[in-house]
């Protein structure tokens, strides 16, 4: 049965399980928040070898042959380690850095203090989610050094390449390791998944209904409850996929497969059908991330405009239809598999159907500065920028939903531009924009303003810089996961825009490593933050910086009103928090 | 934390059970994934074997109402926990119990007797792969999921004779044998029956 939470004032005796095994949400948000971190570096560092390889493919590394003696062997990149490099920076980014930031992270940091909470509803089960969490991740790391290398079948897994351990280097242990990374990740997920639902609906504070909780709230409880409807049907995929590589089933083999010169004994299967598991929870999944960067960007922007969210019951729902559609549009990433035109037809017209809720979204966070005051902070600039990627990035994905345009553009540089925009984009600087906005509540200290507007244009223009240019360089024909583009004559007019990416890619990693600096400045001699140094309306911003064990001492806040009642013609001060009672009431 | 003191929960019931809820959504979501691949797989398979030669159907009805009458004393038993009739909470369980462990031991028969006709997870006579594949996949995570369940009962057991239960405790084991039972209605549909 489940395991419930006993102590609240009870303080945890040792460091260990103060810090380190610790039940609190605010500890265990951290700590998703840091581990995501490193593993985005982690990511950004295989970007950066991609990128070695697709601007410079004759150029001999010394260095990273010193690293990665196999993959590198006398300084070239080998064709099996390139694809394996694509593969895990696309895992590690997707399940281990936007995964674990934004929506564990500050989901778990976030969720008691915006309802008014003392906790989660599960405390022992989140400490679980984070345990879980990093096993997956050094099981991910390790790999990299078994032989053959890291998995090589992208992060879609498809198979025969991921069902027959002997397709390619990178399918044997280094497949079944991220098959059981994965597996780890979706166990933690469903954990956490489970706390928030239980959370948001059960222990909200006195007053605090469903109509008053910040948006940042509602994105999480709607990211997890279309993760928890998706990622079954991947589990029980994975299960399978399992099967066929180590008990001799063909769930996904067909007959007639010759691999090294050998018939495979197979038959009766069929790729496609995971396919469609895997997507079934794909495209839900990039909502799973998209979601809470649009909540959170809500949330950040308002005190930066000092004007309530526009719109704010429209949102809600317009979050709500966009979650249904995502369950029933994942067949737009098979319109070239020889699926029967009709169904791509639905799935077409599912795909369009987003943008008009989408759009809703983003003119609502438009219209949220409309006659606002704007203070131009980092974490405002960040939540700006934020709508700027949502737009281009949507703008991307009408052509992709269009089966017709995407029979030309599918597994081209022209997606992987789009979903950068998207799922790396929208998401990284909300990540951004939550941090500047929440680290005063985290850890009691400010970010530099200057490094963080340093830091802004050093990540927006550079990103616009590979990932525009990206679009076009599929639009001309680049395929991607292609170890090498060079023998190709079609690509001959844009053979120069690699290097742009590249450069402008190198400009970027720069640039993050600003943050890394902020970070760690602040945290050792930022200015000191007081309980609200933004003036901001929600509940987390009544506890003190950082907020206790148990965060609101001995009586829970009560609500009185809505999460954004700001009046920026008023002057003074011009707004006014939940928990002021109504004048009268 | 246990002490509640929130006010406000949208569904009006404790967080216990609504995780219960969830974890079923969730779990009924993996049969889901299992039986729509099934379904996949099958229609697009040329041959099927003949359920009627290869399984023993009315053993297998057999199977059904046994586990189909545990639920009928689980929900007898969760009625006489909301009454606080703890003795008769134990009967009930035990025998609900009783009815997972017999349905466990017809399911075994029924597999070494696929088994001995030479059966496996690969290959089977009637040379239909996929029919093995999906044979012992789903059965076998379904019979995992009843092990599961007797355990819970049996802990529900002891912690009843050990006067430690509570009505809610009772109910929520009772909704995940419930949702495993349910389970295996949709089993037996698609995979006997159709």
């Amino acid at each position: 049965m489940a395991v419930t939470a006993t102590e609240t004032e009870a303080h945890p005796p040792s460091f260990l399980r103060r810090y380190v095994f610790s039940t609190d949400h605010k500890i265990i948000g951290i700590q998703y928040w840091l581990t995501g971190g490193l593993m985005g570096i982690l990511g950004a560092f295989l970007a950066g070898l991609i990128r070695l390889q697709l601007t410079w493919p004759t150029t001999q590394w010394n260095l990273l042959a010193k690293v990665f003696p196999v993959g590198m062997e006398g300084g070239f990149m080998k064709p099996e380690f390139y694809i394996s490099l694509v593969t895990m920076h696309g895992t590690i980014m997707i399940f281990f850095f936007v995964s674990l930031t934004l929506v564990s992270g500050f989901g778990n940091y976030l969720i008691p203090l915006q309802l008014g909470a003392r906790d989660m509803a599960f405390p022992f089960l989140n400490m679980l989610s984070y345990w879980i969490i990093v096993p997956a991740i050094l099981v991910a790391a390790a790999s990299f050094f078994v032989e053959g290398g890291a998995a090589g079948s992208g992060w879609t897994a498809y198979p025969p390449l991921s069902a027959i351990p002997e397709a390619a280097p990178g399918s044997g242990l280094g497949q079944t390791l991220w098959l059981i990374a994965v597996a780890l990740f979706i166990a933690s997920f469903t954990m956490g998944g489970l706390n928030y639902v239980t959370t948001i609906l059960n222990l909200r504070a006195r007053g605090m209904s469903l109509m008053r909780m910040p948006l940042t709230i509602w994105s999480f409880l709607i990211a997890a409850a279309i993760g928890l409807l998706a990622f079954p049907p991947l589990t029980a995929a994975a299960i399978m996929l399992l099967f066929d590589r180590h008990l001799g089933t063909s769930f996904y083999l067909p007959e007639g497969l010759f691999v090294a010169g050998q018939l495979l004994p197979n038959g009766g299967g069929s790729p496609l059908l995971w396919q469609h598991l895997f997507w079934f929870l794909g495209h839900p999944e990039v909502y799973v991330l998209i979601l809470p960067g649009l909540g959170v960007t809500f949330d950040v922007l308002v005190p930066f405009t000092r004007r309530p969210a526009f719109g704010y019951k429209v949102t809600v729902y317009c979050l709500l239809i966009i979650a249904f559609l995502s369950m029933v549009v994942w067949g737009h990433h098979m319109f070239v598999s020889g699926m029967n035109p009709l169904i791509g037809e639905f799935f077409s017209i599912g795909t369009l159907l987003i943008t008009i809720p989408s759009t809703v979204i983003g003119v609502n966070m438009i219209a949220t500065l409309w006659g606002g005051k704007l203070r131009l902070t980092s974490a405002g600039m960040f939540a700006l920028g934020t709508i700027c990627f949502f737009g281009v990035g949507g703008l991307g994905g009408v052509f992709l939903g269009n089966a017709a345009a995407d029979i030309q553009l599918h597994d081209t540089a022209f997606v992987v531009g789009h979903f950068h925009f998207m799922i790396g984009g929208v998401t990284l600087l909300a990540i951004f924009a939550g941090s500047y906005f929440w680290f005063p509540k985290m850890f009691g200290k400010i970010l530099s303003e200057t490094l963080g507007k340093i830091h802004f244009w050093l990540t927006v223009v550079p990103f616009y810089g590979i990932f525009v240019t990206m679009h076009f360089y599929g639009l001309a024909g680049a395929p991607r996961r292609y170890y090498s583009l060079s023998q190709y004559g079609f690509l001959d007019d844009v053979a120069w825009m690699p290097l742009v990416m590249s450069t402008f890619a190198f400009a970027m990693m720069a640039g993050q490593a600003l943050f890394v600096v902020n970070v760690i400045k602040s945290l050792w001699r930022g200015q000191v933050a007081d309980k609200n140094p933004w003036e901001a309306t929600t509940l987390e911003w009544t506890a003190p910086s950082p907020p206790p064990h148990g965060n609101w001492g001995d009586a829970l806040p009560v609500v009185y009103r809505g999460p954004y009642e700001y009046h920026a013609a008023m002057g003074g001060t011009d707004f006014v928090p939940q928990t002021a009672p109504q004048k009268g009431g | 934390m246990s002490t509640q003191e929130v006010a406000l929960s949208a569904l009006g019931m404790s967080w216990r059970k609504l995780m219960m809820w969830l974890f079923i959504v969730t779990d009924g979501l993996l049969f889901a994934g299992f039986l729509a691949s099934y379904g996949f797989t099958r229609t697009a398979s040329p041959s099927w074997p003949n359920q009627q030669e290869v399984f023993h159907l009315w053993f297998i009805s057999l199977m059904t109402f046994v586990l189909i009458s545990s639920s009928a004393t689980m929900a007898t038993a969760v009625a006489a926990s909301k009454r606080e009739d703890w003795a008769t909470v134990r009967r009930m369980v035990l025998l609900t119990a009783a009815g997972g462990a017999a349905f466990l031991s017809m399911q075994a028969i029924e597999w070494l007797g696929l088994i001995r006709e030479g059966v496996t997870m690969a290959n089977n006579p009637w040379d239909v792969p996929a029919f093995g594949n999906y044979f012992f996949t789903i059965t076998g995570f379904h019979g995992s999921h009843v092990v599961i369940g007797v355990l819970v009962l049996l802990n529900v057991l002891a912690r009843t004779s050990a006067g430690k239960t509570t009505s809610e405790g009772v109910e929520i084991a009772g909704l995940y044998w419930h949702f495993v039972d349910l389970v295996w209605v949709f089993i037996f549909t698609c995979f006997y029956l159709i």
